[in-house]
């Protein structure tokens, strides 16, 4: 006699399986799949402080709203003794879910499982997600924590990771792509997450490298620590690679929802409307004295975005990185709102290498995904000096001008203070097709400062420091305003500070039903 | 009357007196520094005067200026305020040889009272009791200890041209005599310009109360009551009221002839405050006499009806009094809460910066016949900075019984919002609230004793934070409820995770279960899940609505978690409190009450367990600038060895010198700022080694 699921057979004969044996077979090889690694291997993980792949998408999407896909696959190797050594899932856990009541789908790496490598057919399950995502048109979400290619596979695993970089490319554009690294991320595995739109890491417990430590130091003697090598602090404020970080996993997950309650699903989808207590026409009375007297004293830029935005609420990314540019999203009477704002408090607000790729880059976001733009300008210029110009500042300022430029959101501009020169025309000008340009009182638009210019333009009385004086000062209340600009109408109208919240909600009211289009082409060649 | 006065002060006690000037008909010349160039005295002024720079001893301080100011706009008379140029008798002198009429008492009357050594002396002959002390100037501080030793010890040190805190420090020992009297001298050149100081018994326990006097240049003079100031940190007052509620009638009366006994005979003429120590069995010491109008003067004249600042005109115009001591009736009680620029969770330091937010409660008399009053000199988007005094605004309150004024106050400190600075409102409405101070039983070291360690917010008890901890969750879903489109998903089982500041370690958590919510998100039905019965709360779903306004900054609910009558709990059913996310935690601040709380679905709450706390780098090798202000004085040289305690610098903000002292033995390693340069906030001043 056999014994099959506690029930004694004689030898030689079959039996059918009911259908509530088929079920019960079918829940245990869910439980199974859901248990990964195994309960060691979750514990452990658990110890270093980080949640397991499953923890994670429950944490992040809507209760209950979790729908898995691909559960029970599993790898195709036989070399290295893998043979037979499967886990359902494969290291990755894929499906779709909500947000905030709103599709996405998701894949999340699952370190207990082969430590999260990716084999071909982990990576067929990312394909496919991804492809679905564009089909129906909704975020995708990685969660990534792997520890790289399944070695045991070689070239196959390759492959995997290509089609991966494939899928990246063609969904960029059509939906959301955010990538949340929560673990080890190195090696080719690096670039997929650069390919998305936004990254964000989980300090102390991530890191992403092409080479890690060991390799670096075989190869240059470099000695380098992990974390000082691709941890989150490096990658917020050093490479820009990350547009942000968190304390942990928890806070993290509950933060991505809150970004992705600013993103549209799609390109052809506009972002969610969100209800306010906050009153359009809140009069801000503070702002009529943000610029200080002495126009080369600095303020915070980060006061005026706070102060106008629906609840004080600003999103911001790549807070740690060319801090002399502000970016991230605001709401303005529910709207979801790009920001670009010059800092003056660091670099004075200069247009620098950083600062441009940083912008340019967010610009584009925003425009591919139909969230209007909001510019808020105070720029003495671009920066001088040979580490500039050597480093490719032509190449590099021409990006945000690019992207501005070819930008068909809408676009309304600000200017509080300084508007010096080239920079002018870069920051979302009239000439570049903004659709609202206004100024604070204070704003100064000129070719430069009014030093430099009397310099240049009054170079033979430069002996005479009572002469200069009279020309600066000459030169200032010429210029030193916005009625000029106003004047020839590269401005729309000139506003009081206190209002701005108010005039800047009209203006995008009035900007819903735009459009534009550019020339028909295949894509435009911004300076890259 | 006067056509034209100039008022030679700032900030709040400048629009004080401008008010009284309009409601007169009298023309008003304001005078500003840099600093002040659109503040709201220049503003409600008819017309302005520019001084000089910011700091005050090159602009307000400046006397010469002043006067010249006066003839150019055709003044007639000068009000000083407090502070600056109003006990500088040279002042008043100058004034008078230029024909200027000084509102004030005479320049002789400041001579002889506004000194504290001669006041103390004309005070013993006059026959008025005052606190063992040394009358005479002090050479040095070898004299200074001696003149200690012989009074006993505690002594206080303090400047003879000062008024209230300033320049004034108490000392237990020899060495901090030494210390108190450099620190002391080197106060009083820098505010007043004279570094004459002078020692004095300083009386443990005492309560600090004053006589307000009146007097008209014909030898009239009346008092108005008193007011207790015993409310004082770092003897700076902090909260003062009319009447006392300590003083007794005949006590009062006592003070009261004393005062103007005093004033009589120095020929006393305007408004003047004779300050008094006062032991628990009532006897009452002279301690100085203040010969101009007080900080604290709006809680008499809530009390008395009577306009200090009106009758300090018609005085110095020549009129006679037209009140007499009969006249004087004091009605209900009054309230004054000093609103301060510094960081009460952070050892008081003087916080700068822009009032992005200034919302102070409305100035009216309410319904109910309380009044509220608001003396400020500050708009929203104005700088407080680090030139003058940090105060911003004197919140005062009016009531028929103290209760009722004490009541109103906690009310209005509740909608005042102040941001882009720290300020002191939390520890205001923290002391208003407390039970000590509602039961009147007050001494000048009320503070000390309450707050040992210093200030670091009021820990709720296990009913309150229930009601905390529900006003987060109201919080958190009428804001999340906005990004659904659908009920659907909503997760019904919550947890608020709320964490003390005050003990880190301290988390606890609070379980609800949620009904779906209405269509405006501004009114929730939960119900508290706790593990085991809270005695009084009610066990099933409660409805609390939510109203938050974005433009006040105020949020306002209404939460009866518990039935009624319910002892443990001091918050009415009806709250005004400040919330805000700092995301992905929410921060709530009620009367001195300071939290913070992560709100998440009951499912991922479980899994918080796995959380780590994230490492702090350590930055105790480094003095980093604890606020704003200038590298006065540094007492080592690098590679020198300092003990625990020992002086490294000093750090002069707000007009106070900050001694920044060694956490523990160390070697300085490196110093980066030199004597004399301006710091910020955090900059790092200097670099320690520790030794293994």
């Amino acid at each position: 006699m056999v014994n099959i699921n506690g029930i004694w057979l004689l030898e030689g004969l079959v039996i059918k399986k009911t259908g509530r044996e088929i079920i019960a077979e079918l829940q245990s090889r869910r439980e199974k799949a859901r248990l990964g690694g195994g309960v060691d291997r979750i514990e452990k993980h658990h110890s270093s402080g980080k949640l397991t792949a499953r923890e994670r998408i429950i944490t992040l999407l809507d209760e209950g709203s979790f729908e898995e896909t691909d559960m029970f696959v599993v790898h195709r190797i036989r070399d290295f003794g893998m043979d037979g050594k499967t886990i359902p899932g494969d290291g990755v856990i894929t499906g779709s879910g909500k947000v905030n009541g709103r599709l996405i789908y998701i894949y999340a790496q699952d370190f207990t499982v082969f430590g999260g490598s990716l084999s071909a057919a982990h990576a067929s399950k990312i394909v496919k997600v991804m492809n679905l995502a564009i089909q129906n048109r909704a975020p995708i979400i990685g969660l990534n924590d792997s520890g790289g290619a399944r070695i045991q596979e070689g070239v196959e695993s390759l492959g995997g990771y290509a089609d991966v970089f494939l899928q990246n490319a063609l969904a960029s554009g059509v939906v959301p792509q955010i990538s949340m690294i929560m673990g080890p991320c190195a090696g080719g595995a690096v670039y997929s997450p650069a390919m998305t739109d936004f990254t964000f890491m989980i300090k102390g417990t991530s890191y992403m490298f092409v080479t890690g430590p060991d390799v670096v130091k075989t190869v240059t003697s470099e000695e380098v620590t992990a974390e000082q090598l691709g941890g989150a602090e490096t990658h917020t404020s050093i490479s820009s690679v990350a547009d942000g970080s968190f304390n942990n996993d928890i806070e993290a997950l509950i933060e991505l929802r809150r970004f992705l309650s600013f993103l549209p699903s799609s390109n052809t989808d506009m972002s969610p409307k969100r209800n306010t207590e906050d009153s359009k026409s809140r009069i801000a009375l503070a702002l009529d004295t943000l610029i200080p007297e002495n126009p080369n004293l600095p303020y915070d830029m980060k006061e005026l975005i706070l102060t106008i935005s629906d609840q004080n609420d600003f999103f911001e990314l790549q807070e740690n990185y060319a801090k002399n540019i502000l970016i991230g999203f605001i709401r303005l009477d529910g709207q979801t709102i790009g920001v670009v704002a010059n800092q003056p408090m660091i670099l004075a607000g200069c247009l620098d290498i950083d600062s441009s790729r940083k912008a340019a880059r967010f610009v584009r976001f925003c425009d591919a995904f139909n969230i209007p733009i909001l510019t808020l300008v105070d720029v003495p210029g671009f920066m001088p000096g040979t580490v500039q110009e050597y480093g490719g500042i032509i190449k590099h300022g021409a990006k945000l001008l690019f992207a501005y430029a070819e930008a068909t959101t809408p676009k309304v501009t600000l200017i509080t203070r300084k508007a010096y020169g080239g920079a002018y025309d870069v920051m979302s000008s009239k000439h570049l097709r903004g659709d609202a340009n206004y100024a604070w009182p204070t704003a100064e638009i000129a070719v430069m400062g009014a030093k430099g210019a009397v310099e240049i333009l009054f170079r033979n009385e430069l002996s005479d420091p009572k002469k200069i004086e009279k020309r600066t000062t000459d030169y200032e209340e010429r210029f030193a305003n916005p009625f000029i600009a106003a004047e020839r109408g590269f401005l729309d109208d000139v506003i009081i500070p206190s209002n701005s919240r108010y005039r800047l909600i009209q203006a995008f009211s009035k900007l819903k039903n735009k459009t534009q289009s550019n020339p028909k082409k295949k894509f435009g060649n911004i300076p890259l | 009357m006067f056509k034209k006065i100039l008022i030679a002060n700032r900030g709040e006690i400048a629009c004080r007196i401008i008010k009284t000037a309009k409601k007169m008909n009298i023309q008003t010349v304001a005078v500003y520094s840099d600093a002040d160039r659109s503040a709201e005295h220049v503003r409600i002024a008819d017309e302005s005067v520019y001084l000089g720079p910011s700091p005050a001893k090159e602009s307000y301080l400046k006397s010469e200026l002043i006067i010249k100011a006066c003839k150019e706009t055709a003044c007639e008379a000068v009000h000083p305020g407090y502070g600056f140029l109003s006990e500088n008798s040279d002042f008043a002198d100058a004034l008078e040889k230029s024909n200027i009429v000084f509102i004030g008492p005479s320049q002789s009357a400041i001579a002889s009272m506004g000194d504290k050594i001669e006041s103390k002396k004309i005070a013993k002959l006059a026959e008025i009791n005052i606190v063992p002390g040394y009358i005479g100037v002090i050479e040095n501080k070898e004299k200074a200890i001696q003149i200690a030793d012989d009074i006993g010890y505690p002594v206080m040190i303090k400047a003879s041209a000062g008024g209230g805190g300033k320049g004034m420090r108490i000392a237990f020992s020899r060495d901090e005599v030494a210390d108190g009297f450099e620190r002391a001298t080197s106060e009083a050149i820098n505010s007043f310009g004279d570094k004459r100081v002078f020692i004095e018994k300083f009386i443990t326990e005492p309560r600090h109360i004053e006589i307000q006097i009146l007097a008209d240049n014909y030898g009239n003079t009346i008092y108005l009551g008193e007011r207790e100031c015993s409310i004082q940190r770092r003897n700076q007052k902090v909260i003062e009221e009319a009447p006392s509620p300590f003083l007794d009638e005949k006590t009062r009366q006592n003070m009261g002839k004393q005062a103007v006994k005093l004033s009589k005979n120095v020929s006393y003429s305007s408004a003047g405050t004779v300050e008094f120590i006062v032991d628990k069995n009532k006897n009452f010491y002279f301690l100085e006499m203040n010969t101009r109008l007080q900080v604290e003067h709006p809680v008499t004249e809530l009390i008395t009806g009577i306009d200090l600042v009106e009758q300090m005109i018609r005085v110095a115009y020549g009129e006679k009094l037209q009140l007499t001591q009969n006249d004087v009736r004091l009605n209900g009680s009054a309230l004054e809460s000093r609103i301060y620029a510094e960081n009460p969770y952070k050892g008081f330091l003087p916080s700068i910066g822009r009032l992005t937010k200034y919302n102070p409660p409305e100035e009216k008399t309410h319904d109910d016949n309380t009044i509220t009053r608001n003396d400020t000199g500050v708009r929203e988007g104005d700088e407080v900075s680090m030139f003058y005094d940090p105060m911003i605004a004197k919140l005062c309150t009016w009531g028929n019984t103290r209760e009722i004024a004490i009541n109103r106050m906690e009310s209005a400190l509740d909608k005042f919002s102040i941001e882009g600075i720290d300020h002191n409102i939390p520890f205001l409405s923290a002391i208003i609230g407390s039970n000590r101070f509602k039961s009147g039983d007050l001494t000048t070291s009320f503070i000390e004793d309450e707050y040992p360690d210093g200030f670091h917010g009021l820990s709720p008890n296990k009913h309150e934070e229930w009601i905390f901890s529900t006003l987060f969750l109201v919080f958190h879903l009428s804001e999340i409820a906005k990004d659904f489109y659908l009920d659907e998903g909503f997760s019904s089982e919550w947890e608020v995770q709320m964490e003390d500041k005050s003990q880190i370690s301290n988390q606890s958590k609070y379980s609800y279960v949620i009904k779906k919510h209405s269509k405006e998100n501004a009114e929730f039905y939960v119900k508290p899940m706790p593990s085991k019965k809270i005695e009084g709360m009610k066990e099933d779903y409660i409805k609390v609505n939510i109203n938050k306004n974005y433009s006040t900054k105020l949020v306002t609910s209404n939460i009866e978690l518990f039935d009624n009558e319910n002892s443990f709990i001091s918050i009415p059913n009806k709250i005004d409190y400040k919330i805000k996310y700092t995301n992905p935690l929410i921060e709530l601040n009620y009367r001195g009450v300071k939290l913070n709380a992560l709100v998440i679905p009951m499912h991922i709450s479980r899994l918080s367990k796995y959380m780590k706390p994230i490492k702090l780098v350590d930055k105790s090798n480094l003095l980093m600038c604890p606020m704003p202000g200038k590298l006065l004085k540094v007492m080592v040289k690098e590679d020198d060895i300092v003990e625990e305690g020992q002086s490294l610098c000093v750090i002069e903000a707000m007009k106070m010198e900050n001694t920044l002292v060694a956490q523990k033995k160390c070697k300085i390693k490196d110093i980066k700022f030199h004597e004399g340069d301006t710091l910020s906030v955090d900059q790092i001043i200097m670099e320690f080694i520790f030794d293994k």
